[in-house]
């Protein structure tokens, strides 16, 4: 087994356990436990995929921003810890039941699904994505991420994006596209994130409990 | 053997069915808002595998992935806030509890 | 070339990477918490530790470590087991993991990043998780309410922190820590620090928010022992307490590592005109190591120092002083820092017509 197989099915194992344990677990606070080692996990998948930019933003967003964020809830929203929320049997029985077939479903469609097409163009650009092994001080994912969402993309130098199609003598196709950057939803972004932030305060401003304990 | 892009969507597709199950099954209203994310960390894996193992998609891939985190934590921050007034109306964070527009 | 090509000889020298590196933060962990006691002791105008190993007490923290571990290992009867014994493991995790893209020298790292300065940042924040399960799973309410006002000041001060890196990076423009140090060769006066105004205050804000991220004093209210006991650490004796130190001073070299790269040049003495490793060789590239770990030590120098001479902040004074002092203070030095090249290009061009 090569090297990346073995840290891919090291990472995939802790994912997916982690992932199934944080649904099992009857305690709040463990299950935010197993997804922060399942968010960590995704991120270790992240670079062994080569997006080293996506998999830090991963750590820094998800693991040290969202989980602390949900952490906090938690404790926020403590319970006595005699009261238990727990599902009835007859619910977790139909509830895997559905799962399971739903994740063999997925399996399968998945295995079974042609994902290599028809031969690629050989003109087709090159992956500028660096997977593990090669060079991650060469890797040009900042950069490319970085003009792209300013909206500057760079172009095959006659000026189209070759897909890999080909016309019935089997000539590789190219087809002329227009460059799209990521500004706009960039700027979008910025903007929602502003509106969230007033949003998430206002709402969540100290105030005092009036409610009774429900039954 | 070699990894293919199957591997990584079979890790994407366990952890979106963990994520709605964990919707589906858990009472209290944060369990819930794990099971959203880690669909949305399902989704992610989708789109950087692709932008992986396409070449087309690189760029592509890994945007989506950053816009995706990125609109999940906001959309934390909110649910997280409505899960508090929740807890401040009804002292519980038991979904079960949220039945006054019932009937 | 993937990674099915790799060898097990690369595999093993990864392997001796991480043994130096961890070797490396023991033996910072040892010194620092001998010079934590010399340094409060003479602050305190007594001598600090003179008995074990000679006059200085050379073997102090020696003889600590074996108190520790003889110790007797106690678990809370009603602390969360799991949660409990992960929790310094999370933390220590957290702090060393940044030392994989920490370079100590020209080529001198064990993974050279493209994106190390944003990685280092990212993994130093997954810390606040030990100081969560530690407090959380000592199940004692002193510990929990300790955790949670460290975590959020940790976090809180996190945000300041990332807008003061990214401000020597305007003017590096990369984030590759190997890449901005290079760009600071010469003289001191091409070390980033001197490089515009807001790169000068940039770099205090940043020491002080580092600091504060790594919850030294004056910022260590949650450890108050007047006042919370030892915060999320009560419950913690012998050996899980010794893994949180050295978390907490495996982060404080880390901060300081990365102040010295983005600001104070990084493993270049200041005073030579070229690269000691360029020049001569494997011996230059020890010197480098040797210049950058004693900047380094320099830093946490400075923030024992100021941990003995500087009274406590109040936990709404330390929020207070993050949010509505240090953060607007960042975003304005941000500000600065994008709009100074602009500026200083457009006097240049001037000038010239």
């Amino acid at each position: 087994m090569s090297a990346e197989a073995l840290f891919f099915w090291l990472l995939a194992v802790t994912t997916m356990g982690c992932a199934i344990a944080v649904v099992v677990t009857q305690n709040i606070v463990r299950a935010a436990v197993w997804l922060l080692f399942t968010l960590g996990g995704v991120a270790g998948l992240f670079f062994l995929l080569g997006a080293d930019f996506v998999g830090a933003t991963q750590i820094m967003v998800y693991v040290g921003g969202t989980l602390v964020l949900i952490v906090f809830g938690v404790m926020l929203t403590a319970q006595s810890p005699f009261v238990t929320m727990r599902a009835g049997a007859g619910e977790w029985g139909l509830t895997l039941v559905v799962g399971g077939v739903l994740v063999g479903l997925l399996a399968g469609v998945l295995f079974l699904s042609p994902w290599t097409g028809p031969q690629s163009d050989s003109a087709a650009p090159q992956s500028r994505s660096v997977a593990l092994g090669s060079d991650p001080a060469r890797s040009q994912t900042v950069r490319d991420l970085g003009l792209v969402l300013l909206g500057i993309r760079e172009v095959h130098p006659n000026g189209s994006i070759p897909v890999p199609i080909r016309d019935a003598d089997n000539n590789p196709q190219s087809v002329p596209r227009r460059e799209i950057g990521y500004l706009l939803p960039f700027e979008l972004a910025s903007v929602h994130l502003v509106v969230v932030l007033v949003a998430a305060a206002y709402l969540a401003r100290a105030r005092r409990r009036t409610g009774s304990p429900s039954s | 053997m070699t990894i293919a892009v199957e591997h990584y969507l079979l890790v994407g597709a366990v952890l979106f069915v963990a994520g709605v199950v964990c919707m589906a099954i858990k009472r209290n209203a944060i369990g819930v808002l794990m099971g959203v994310e880690l669909v949305l960390n399902a989704a992610n894996i989708n789109f950087v595998a692709f932008a992986r193992y396409n070449p087309l998609f690189v760029l592509e891939g890994q945007v989506m992935a950053l816009f995706t985190i990125v609109l999940a934590a906001a959309e934390a921050a909110i649910a997280l806030a409505i899960v508090l007034n929740f807890y401040n109306n009804h002292l519980t964070v038991d979904v079960d509890a949220a039945e006054d527009l019932k009937g | 070339m993937p990674l099915g090509d790799v060898s097990s000889l690369a595999l093993l020298w990864a392997l001796i990477k991480a043994l130096i590196l961890i070797t490396f933060v023991l033996v910072s962990a040892i010194f620092f918490v001998w010079l934590e006691r010399k340094v409060a002791g003479r602050i305190q105008d007594r001598l600090g530790p003179t008995r074990v190993g000679g006059k200085f007490g050379w073997l102090q923290t020696v003889a600590d470590g074996l108190k520790l571990l003889v110790k007797e290992d106690l678990i809370p009867a009603h602390a969360d087991r799991m949660l409990f014994r992960m929790g310094p493991y999370v933390a220590l995790v957290g702090a060393f993991l940044a030392y994989m893209a920490l370079p100590f020298g020209n080529q001198a790292v064990a993974l050279e990043m493209n994106v190390a300065v944003f990685y280092m940042l990212a993994v130093l924040s997954t810390e606040v998780y030990g100081v969560i399960l530690g407090g959380y799973g000592s199940g004692s309410k002193w510990a929990l309410f300790g955790a949670m006002r460290e975590a959020a000041q940790v976090v809180s001060y996190e945000v300041p922190r990332s807008l003061c890196v990214v401000i020597p990076i305007l003017a590096a423009g990369t984030l590759n820590l190997n890449e901005i140090a290079r760009q600071q060769v010469g003289g001191f006066w091409n070390w980033y620090v001197f490089h515009d105004p807001f790169t000068f205050v940039a770099f205090w804000v940043f020491f002080t928010v580092g600091t504060a991220s790594c919850k030294r004093a004056p910022f260590d209210l949650a450890e108050a022992e007047s006042e919370l006991v030892a915060g999320f650490h009560t419950e913690y004796s012998g050996f899980r307490w010794l893994i949180f130190y050295m978390a907490e001073y495996g982060s404080m070299f880390s901060v300081s590592g990365i102040a010295v790269l983005l600001f104070l040049g990084g493993w270049h003495t200041g005073l030579l005109p070229f690269d000691l490793s360029d020049r001569l060789g494997l011996v230059g590239n020890i010197v480098n190591i040797l210049v950058f770990v004693v900047k380094g030590w320099v830093l946490v120098f400075v923030m024992m120092w100021v941990r003995w001479t500087l009274p406590r902040l109040r936990i709404d004074q330390v929020m207070m002083t993050c949010l509505k002092y240090l953060l607007p203070l960042s975003c304005a030095l941000l500000l600065g820092a994008s709009v100074w090249p602009l500026v200083v290009n457009t006097l240049r061009i001037g000038w010239m017509y």
